[in-house]
């Protein structure tokens, strides 16, 4: 027995050397697994990257499986949806793992781009990691949105007009560019069409490549992490750092738990409120699309509320556009913004704290206030918040430099 | 200081925002229907109800009858009885023969398939909504969800003709205008208001599970799938702290 | 050194534990996604049973119908076809229908429940044409010695009046049998197997 499996041990290594030899298999295993140190002292918020890509390879895959059934014409696509709700064999499930997963996405970026924020990961020399991470956010943004149009139903319809349209606000170039984007002169099958290569193909090789340089350029500086602190400082005899262990196995075994949880979660909200109260699937969406009849109430899924209440709040149509554009323009520069010589929260002083947590309640409370109708005493609260929202980018460069901060520690603490 | 950063964010955030409501179901006039789509004699009786008063009109195409029969502990020979009065095939969706211009032609409005009301509308609407029919000042039908939406109650024989009692309204401008306070049954039809009532909550019950079938089965399925991945996530955690008494 | 070996018969067993019941739940998973493969209610709706009238047909008649996107021919047979059948059985490739495709409850020659009416699905196995239906006995350009049968224009692979194939063309098989059962004895019906076969 012990024979057998040693010669079936020797089998499975010449197969590995002989892999070795033409690919750089077990060079790549040891630099991003066993031989990628990171630091011991990841908490919670260090498990959204892995379920970031957990989320992709789930949205691929149900994508893809979808996409099998779905028909990407204004005459059939609302009742191709429905097909796979009903006449496909578990085609339900397939439907529900894609919403839920757009909706989860955009939970899990939203925290770790939050992580960032407490820890300062956007600092050096990790700025072009930021850099890359703001794209693919971006871009995420658009494949949300290209994929919401696809059912075809009331919001799908409504939504793409009100968004196209603001590029109409553009001086001069306004009208024909919204011309050129529908590809027709109003929203029609030419523009679901579009929308539906680019959702499909285009933007996801997009987001893939960006998702490798992103990787990419961390592996190239290693983590930060909840102190801070640079782990490579403190070395041991072998050059390996003191606070540093293999991402493999501690990781990847720490990550599988991770996993666990998500899936939990998203198992919770898949198969027993794929609706969400209507957040993650809109009530109107149920109704076939109609040139004619606007719904009562026009208004983004969840992820984009915030940035559509920066919209709201400003009462001129092209100003509106800039200053939204301007809110998440101005997440690209905040490893420029963010002038501290320390990292992480935990040694910046108490004023830190406070222009975080403004912060935080001015997005999530913009975002409420983005899906409620816009009455004059929400406008307002809108543009108190929106305030609070670049103030923060504001205040954060000229207090950074000169804020109060502790004293960082030499080794990571917890 | 973090109980009281907790508390303050938590305050501010929670601030009663007027009118945030993602639905339109919790408007006025909308009741609490009951609606029970696990009541399989419910939906049988919804499904009932339905073809026989409403499918005149009102397609719901994205359904078959198997698979009705199926979901409904219906038999086949039951429904191709009582439930098909075309000659559709027992695989076949539940279209009508109305064609879509003609029905606007003699309505206004083509009769909207219904296929997808109970995810759009939800139950409690579609209850309040067969409840609210009355005839008005002008001797035609009216509704309190649809105000002069050109469907006829369809449903009179049974609930009877109720008419609206108003009263006087001021508004803040200083305006009065009437309102109505309450309906009264001017015309008894053939079922008492309750016998009424569970007739108009079958038919949202039924409504609510023709939108989606699949909500019957997914529930079931989904205690199953969070169950394993409880005893898988312990597993993996148990893996996870074996490996990390190294660490530290 | 000891707790060390404890420590590795535990980390095996933990990985070994979460790999199985990974496994078990990858597998579990993966199967309503294969089965979403499978012909839709659609499909199935499209692909129903289809009835067929038998009484207007004629003897030595050959009647056509679409089935699950196939074409199901229906022959009715005189005495003198079904007493031929055991002419040909040494030109045949599998006079027994010992490897056709056929429903367990098709037996014999004439490879039907009822002998008088043939029930076949009209694809040549060969690559998928219709043959044409040649039920004259006598010399044909393809066969100087022809019992009557079906031969397919596009590579002349040939069969009898039971759809059993010839040695020597290039189709390998018999024409095959759809499942089909009797309503009453003029109405066929395509698709259903009599109660209670298999």
């Amino acid at each position: 027995m012990a024979k057998a499996a040693s010669s079936l041990s020797r089998k499975a290594n010449a197969l590995l050397n002989w892999f070795d030899d033409r690919l750089p298999v077990t060079a790549f295993w040891n630099n991003v697994m066993t031989g990628y140190m990171a630091p011991k002292n990841f908490n919670f918020w260090y498990y959204m990257g892995s379920l970031a890509l957990l989320v992709l390879v789930i949205q691929i895959f149900s994508g893809i499986l979808l996409a099998m059934h779905y028909k990407p014409s204004a005459a059939e696509a609302f009742a191709s949806v429905e097909y796979i709700m009903r006449d496909v064999d578990w085609g339900w499930l397939i439907r529900y793992m894609h919403t839920t997963g757009a909706s989860f996405f955009f939970i899990v970026i939203y925290l770790h781009m939050f992580r960032s924020l407490l820890y300062g990961s956007h600092k050096a020399p990790r700025e072009l990691l930021w850099v890359f991470g703001m794209f693919i956010y971006v871009v995420l943004m658009a494949e949300a949105f290209l994929g919401y149009i696809l059912p075809w139903g009331q919001m799908s319809y409504w939504g793409a007009q009100v968004i196209i349209n603001l590029f109409g606000a553009i001086p001069k170039i306004g009208e024909p560019l919204t011309q050129w984007i529908r590809g027709d002169y109003f929203i029609s099958d030419a523009t679901l069409n579009r929308f539906f290569a680019l959702h499909v193909i285009a933007v996801p090789l997009a987001l893939l490549g960006l998702v490798l340089l992103h990787l990419v350029a961390l592996r190239e500086n290693g983590s930060n992490n909840p102190d801070g602190i640079d782990i490579k400082k403190n070395k041991d005899a072998d050059g390996k750092p003191l606070d540093g262990i293999p991402f493999h196995p501690y990781y990847t075994v720490k990550d599988i738990f991770g996993v666990g949880m998500f899936l939990i979660l998203f198992s919770f909200v898949l198969f027993l409120w794929p609706e969400a109260g209507g957040m993650f699937l809109e009530h109107d969406n149920f109704v076939p699309a109609d040139p004619l009849v606007t719904p009562e109430h026009i208004k983004p899924v969840w992820y984009f509320t915030p940035f559509y209440a920066i919209l709201k709040a400003v009462p001129d149509k092209l100003l509106g556009v800039l200053t939204m554009g301007a809110s998440v323009a101005v997440l690209f520069l905040l490893p420029w913004l963010d002038r501290s010589p320390v990292r992480s929260i935990r040694y910046k002083g108490t004023w830190y704290k406070v222009l975080l947590t403004l912060f935080t309640i001015a997005f999530i409370r913009l975002g409420l206030l983005g899906m409620a109708e816009g009455t004059p005493a929400q406008t307002w609260e809108m543009r108190v918040w929106t305030l609070v929202y670049f103030m923060f980018f504001v205040l954060l460069f000229f207090m950074s430099p000169r804020g109060k901060t502790k004293p960082e520690p030499d080794r990571v603490t917890h | 200081m973090k109980k009281l950063v907790i508390t303050l964010f938590l305050a501010v955030l929670l601030l009663p925002l007027s009118s945030l409501t993602v639905s339109a179901a919790a408007g006025a006039g909308v009741e609490h229907s009951g609606a029970n789509i696990g009541d399989t004699a419910s939906l049988q009786r919804g499904a009932k109800w339905y073809v026989n008063y409403c499918m005149g009109c009102h397609s719901i195409s994205y359904m078959r009858y198997n698979r009705l029969a199926e979901d409904l502990d219906l038999s086949e020979d039951l429904v191709m009885q009582n439930l098909v009065f075309s000659n559709a095939k027992y695989a076949d969706t539940m279209d009508i023969a109305m064609h879509p211009d003609q029905a606007k032609a003699w309505f206004g409005k083509t009769p909207p398939d219904l296929s997808l009301i109970g995810r759009s509308r939800g139950a409690d609407w579609l209850y309040s909504y067969l409840k609210g029919f009355y005839k008005d000042e002008n001797g035609e039908w009216n509704n309190t969800l649809l105000p002069n939406a050109s469907m006829p109650h369809v449903l009179w024989t049974l609930q009877g003709i109720q008419t609206p009692v108003y009263r006087q309204e001021t508004s803040a401008g200083g305006f009065t205008h009437e309102v109505i306070d309450h309906f009264e049954l001017t015309t008894p039809g053939t079922q008492s208001p309750q016998e009424y009532e569970e007739t108009a909550r079958d038919i949202a019950a039924f409504l609510d599970y023709a939108g989606e079938p699949a909500k019957l089965k997914r529930k079931g399925v989904g205690v199953w799938v969070i169950m394993f991945l409880v005893l898988f996530t312990l597993i993996a955690y148990l893996l996870k702290a074996e490996y990390w008494r190294d660490v530290h | 050194m000891s707790s060390d070996d404890v420590n590795k018969g535990r980390r095996r067993f933990l990985v070994a534990t979460t790999t199985v019941v990974g496994g078990v739940g990858v597998g579990f998973a993966a199967v309503p996604f294969i089965k979403s493969w499978m012909p839709s209610a659609r499909a199935q709706a499209i692909g129903v049973p289809v009835e067929v009238n038998l009484g207007k047909l004629k003897e030595g008649q050959l009647l056509k119908v679409q089935w699950r996107g196939q074409t199901i021919g229906v022959l009715r047979r005189t005495e003198g076809m079904i007493s031929g059948l055991s002419k040909v059985d040494a030109s045949l490739a599998d006079p027994e229908s010992k490897d056709a495709d056929q429903p367990e409850y098709i037996h014999g020659e004439p490879r039907a429940l009822n002998p008088e009416f043939l029930v076949v699905n009209m694809h040549c196995t060969h690559l998928g044409c219709v043959p044409q239906m040649i039920p004259q006995v006598g010399p044909q350009p393809f066969d100087a010695d022809w019992n009557g049968g079906f031969y397919c224009p596009c590579h002349k692979s040939k069969f009898d009046l039971s759809g059993r194939v010839y040695s020597g063309v290039p189709a390998p098989t018999n024409l095959r049998i759809p499942p089909y059962s009797f309503l009453d004895d003029n109405t066929l019906i395509i698709g259903v197997s009599p109660r209670g076969a298999v």
